[in-house]
């Protein structure tokens, strides 16, 4: 028991970042633009699909380091053409836009890389595992992730506290007219941050194509998941982003190793079965573990909508 | 969406001499709803095919769902992600109930089980709605989000109400009519269907007139405003939002009858992305906007996916099409052409329009050869066999056929930016960008 | 024996540790027409927010005809007998002139959220708003949709809407702002046409419109009433005259 808890812990720990990885692009395009990418998972994928095919000519530490930058590209050329045009018109045809524009992406990519998964692997130099714990491995790869991570996280916290640019960019969204009074071109800094947030969520695609299967429906599999990290965490909070990654992966990971139901909680209270209550009652987790995060997403917004560590509302 | 129509249909109407306009001309210019229903009525005789019939069925279902759609997002702001819930849901208890018809013979006129459909709507509507409407923008998005993922999740949880995984079949002929009549026949559940959306426009096109209509306009446009004058926003919204899952529900009970089964598809992302398709494609900014786009998604739906593989990525071109240039949708083009030939505007520019309209064609016409050559490009067996792209035998792997459609849809965007639009505009010194083109 | 219509005592506001108000006492009686004057940044508009519930207060009380209101959402302070005007003009920027007085009037003619019966055959709304239009000196507007109509139009017609819900006690918060001297009169005279028996409680800069419809004036300086009285006791106050010229040599 303490074994499979000690393994539900890491890994969830492990899957969390990786939704950390992929969220923080997320919460930072919307703390800065107030739009909510729908299209997020998209870019996310797309970030796996260019790092398989460059890295099948590079390799992957250059492919690590190039996906995120094309796929930082490609959401550039959205925001300059696309984005930009529609923002003109409020908040809702933004939406609208990211979501038709998911759509699209997700089309592009079946089509140009087939419907079937990509034999996207792990790179040899780091596949092999690093400890055992518990009668359990633990590959070197996911250490990886974990490190990445990190970085990625204290990059972010640095580039958006501690230097000028952050400051700009902060100072952009509440009073673009001011700074763009002051001298800064304040469209090309959206582009910018919108640019980040979609290479960002590109080098989560870059792990976590390895880590999970890379296919046309990775978008649609992920992409709700990290609505709710966001939602969870506060819009627009990083730091947010991260404890609802964690807390979101450790819940969902556990949920599944450790089965468990209501009833074999509270042993010994029979139930009577073939009603609505009965069949919550003896619900298995590993039933649940789907529903979860939506149930943790519908709670947030009715109790707490700002989130975690979210300083304003949608 | 303004209410200045409703205005005008108080007051007796006067030409533009200010001379009061007789009854009989009044009817005869309502000509356009008079077709519309000879139309609606004559339809599936001659359209006789079963696939046709079908199809029709579907639209009138889907004119429902997406007017009880636009009750949100067009009437009172609210942009619901998830309104395929209070669409399926209806759609269970109905099916539910018409399973107890079948098994016991309960002694339940057909005709009214949409109403099953629509009481089992309003119902979840009032529940989740009391949740829901707490806040607007983004988040009651995100929540109606959150709603409809959290109960598609759970339906594999709930087998005796959802039916697992291949849902639950029902019988539409088993059942008593008030009318005597056999819904075998698919043709006689398109007139009961159409028969409800008749109600449905009746009554939903009625509530927009109501106060509660107004206010929640009022409280789209300006919700601290609405409050002032004594309207709590969140009631109207709450309310607007029942009625919506009420009529939602409605067109999720037809729909059990149409098909005979449902499954947790019905309460999916998809359904739910649909309706919202259709509703903005349509142009939620009037009443038939919706109507239009039901019609014209269910009908893409059904051909496109028959004549090409690419008909997602044409469904998803032509959302994000729509919202960055006709925000208004296609009825509001329309509305807008029309208004401007009636006022005029068209003289002296309709050679002009006329061109644009080629150029805007002629770059769809290559954009869909490109996408039609690379679907079969990369999606066929044997990519070098020959087919048939709009007329033309071509082999999708020589360069020919590929530089032809580039060089066209090149030449339309370039003829349509470089050309045609800055002659619209200098012939009528209105800004295209607006959609007036 | 004329009635409290309006009191708040105590009243404070903070945001975060910024004290906003620090402190208000004010008692408003019926009938009168009270204008609040002050310095930019004195609080005027906290304070009708609060008095509106448009914001919660930090302490202390505000009761309307000796009921409470404070922390209320406006939508039920409106329904108590208290409206407001905006400083920047909050109307239904897509509807008419005629459906915006209809929109104002329908929840105090208690038409509710009824969605079984249709407004235009509402006659009593109809008539109301008719003759509501045509103090307002706004027929010729009536089809006309307010974002459309000039900056003084939609003033007078965001007074109209203001007064139209058959409030007691109205609040304006600046209602001749950016007018030219003929526009401010008219609205001042307007005003004067419209106010009737309500209680009237204005903020404005106009000195020369305070003077000339303000029964009373109370002064408020960084969030605090440093005096109330008639015109004529508080031109005179010293303290007044420092807090709007500074230090003066006499």
């Amino acid at each position: 028991m303490l074994e499979t808890i000690v393994f539900s812990l890491i890994n969830g720990l492990l899957y969390g970042m990786l939704l950390f990885m992929m969220s923080s692009g997320l919460t930072l395009i919307f703390g800065m633009m107030g739009v909510l990418n729908f299209a997020h998972a998209s870019f996310y994928m797309l970030g796996a699909y260019f790092a398989y095919t460059v890295g099948q000519v590079t390799g992957f530490w250059i492919a690590l380091c190039l996906a995120p930058v094309l796929v930082g590209m490609v959401g550039a050329v959205v925001e300059r053409y696309g984005l930009r045009r529609v923002h003109q018109f409020g908040h809702v045809p933004e939406l609208l836009f990211t979501f038709g524009l998911a759509y699209v992406v997700d089309e592009l990519v079946s089509l140009f890389w087939g419907t079937v998964p990509v034999p996207y692997k792990m790179p040899d130099v780091l596949n092999f595992t690093l400890f055992n714990l518990y009668n359990f491995d633990y590959s070197a790869f996911k250490i990886f992730i974990l490190g990445v991570s990190v970085v990625m996280f204290v990059c972010l916290y640095i580039l958006l506290k501690k230097t000028r640019a952050g400051l700009v960019i902060q100072a952009s969204l509440s009073r673009p007219d001011m700074v763009s009074a002051l001298g800064h071109n304040v469209p090309r800094v959206f582009m910018l941050v919108f640019a980040i947030g979609c290479a960002l969520a590109g080098l989560g695609g870059v792990v976590g194509g390895i880590q999970f299967v890379t296919e046309p429906g990775m978008a649609v599999t992920m992409g709700p998941i990290v609505f709710v990290v966001v939602v969870l965490g506060g819009l627009g909070s990083v730091p947010g982003a991260l404890i609802a990654s964690i807390i979101i992966g450790v819940l969902q990971t556990l949920a599944l190793s450790v089965d468990l139901s209501l009833a074999s909680i509270f042993s010994g209270i029979e139930v009577s079965r073939d009603n609505f209550f009965s069949t919550v009652w003896y619900m298995e987790s590993i039933r649940l573990a789907p529903v979860l995060p939506f149930l943790l997403l519908v709670l947030t917004l009715i109790f707490r909508p700002r989130g975690l560590m979210g300083k304003r509302e949608a | 969406m303004s209410i200045a129509s409703d205005e005008k249909l108080s007051t007796t109407p006067v030409s533009a001499k200010g001379i009061p306009v007789p009854a009989s001309n009044r009817l005869i210019a309502l000509w356009p709803w008079f077709a519309m229903i000879i139309i609606a009525l004559i339809a599936p005789l001659v359209f006789t095919s079963g696939q046709s019939i079908n199809m029709l069925n579907h639209m009138g279902i889907a004119i429902i769902f997406a007017l009880s759609y636009n009750m949100l997002l067009g009437n009172t702001g609210l942009l619901s992600f998830g309104h395929a819930v209070y669409y399926g849901l209806g759609g269970y208890v109905a099916m539910h109930m018409l399973r107890v018809m079948n098994d016991t013979g309960l002694a339940v006129p057909i005709e009214l089980l949409p109403l099953a459909g629509a009481f089992g709507g309003l119902g979840f509507g009032i529940l989740f709605g009391a949740v829901s409407t707490r806040r607007a923008g983004v988040v009651f998005a995100m929540i109606t989000l959150g709603i409809g993922a959290l109960i598609h999740s759970s339906s594999l949880m709930f087998t005796d109400f959802f039916g697992g995984e291949a849902g639950l079949f029902g019988n539409r002929v088993d059942v008593t009519s008030m009318l005597g009549v056999n819904y075998g026949d698919s043709q006689h559940v398109y007139y009961l269907i159409l028969a409800w959306v008749f109600i449905a426009i009746l009554a939903i096109y009625l509530l927009r007139k109501t106060p509660l209509g107004w206010m929640a306009n009022a409280v789209r446009d300006n919700p601290e405003r609405a409050q002032f004058v004594g309207y709590n926003p969140q009631m109207v919204r709450f309310i607007q939002f029942s009625l919506s899952a009420f009529f939602a529900g409605l067109a999720g009970g037809l729909f059990i009858i149409a098909d005979e089964i449902i499954s947790a598809e019905a309460v999916s992302a998809q359904v739910s992305g649909q309706v919202l398709l259709a509703s903005y494609l349509g142009g939620i900014g009037f009443f038939l906007g919706p109507v239009f786009g039901a019609i014209l998604v269910t009908f893409l739906a059904s051909f496109l996916s028959s004549v090409t593989d690419a008909w997602v990525l044409y469904f998803g071109l032509m959302f994000i099409g729509v919202v960055m240039f006709a925000p208004q949708g296609l009825f509001g083009i329309l509305h807008q052409q029309s208004s401007a030939i009636r006022d005029g505007h068209w003289r002296g520019s309709t050679l002009a329009r006329i061109y644009l309209l080629l150029t805007m064609l002629l770059s769809v016409f290559g954009l869909v050869c490109v996408v039609e050559l690379s679907y079969h490009y990369f999606r066929s067996w044997d990519p070098s066999a020959p087919f048939d792209l709009m007329g033309f035998t071509v082999n999708a792997t020589t360069a020919m056929p590929w530089i032809a459609s580039f060089a066209i849809l090149v030449i339309g965007i370039a003829l349509l930016t470089a050309h045609a639009r800055p002659m619209l505009r200098r012939r009528t010194g209105a800004n295209p960008d607006q959609g007036e083109h | 024996m004329t009635r409290t219509a309006l009191e708040l005592r105590g009243v404070t506001k903070n945001f975060g540790k910024s004290e906003i108000i620090r402190g208000v006492d004010l008692k408003i009686h019926e009938h009168e027409h009270h204008v609040i004057i002050g310095p930019n940044g004195a609080g005027k508009s906290t304070l009708f927010n609060l008095i509106s519930g448009r914001l919660n207060v930090s302490g202390g009380t505000i009761e309307l005809f000796g009921k409470r209101i404070h922390n209320l959402p406006p939508h039920q302070v409106n329904r108590k007998g208290l409206s407001r005007s905006f400083q920047v003009t909050n109307l239904f920027q897509n509807m008419t002139v005629m459906q915006n007085l209809r929109c104002s009037l329908l929840w105090s003619e208690g038409h509710g959220y009824a969605f079984w019966k249709t407004v235009l055959g509402q006659r009593d709304v109809t008539e109301r708003a008719q003759s509501l239009m045509e103090r307002l000196n706004l027929q010729h507007r009536a089809d006309t949709p307010a974002s459309l109509l000039t900056y003084a139009e939609q003033r007078a017609l965001e007074i109209g809407a203001t007064i139209a819900s058959g409030a007691k006690v109205i609040l304006l918060d600046e209602p001749t702002a950016g007018m030219s001297r003929s526009e401010a009169d008219d609205v001042v005279a307007l005003i004067q046409r419209m106010a009737g028996e309500c209680t009237l409680i204005l903020v404005e800069h106009d000195l020369g419109v305070v003077f000339e419809l303000a029964d009373r004036i109370s002064v408020l300086v960084y969030g605090e009433i440093i005096a109330t009285g008639k015109p004529e006791e508080v031109r005179a106050n010293a303290a007044v005259q420092e807090a709007y010229l500074g230090t003066e040599v006499h």
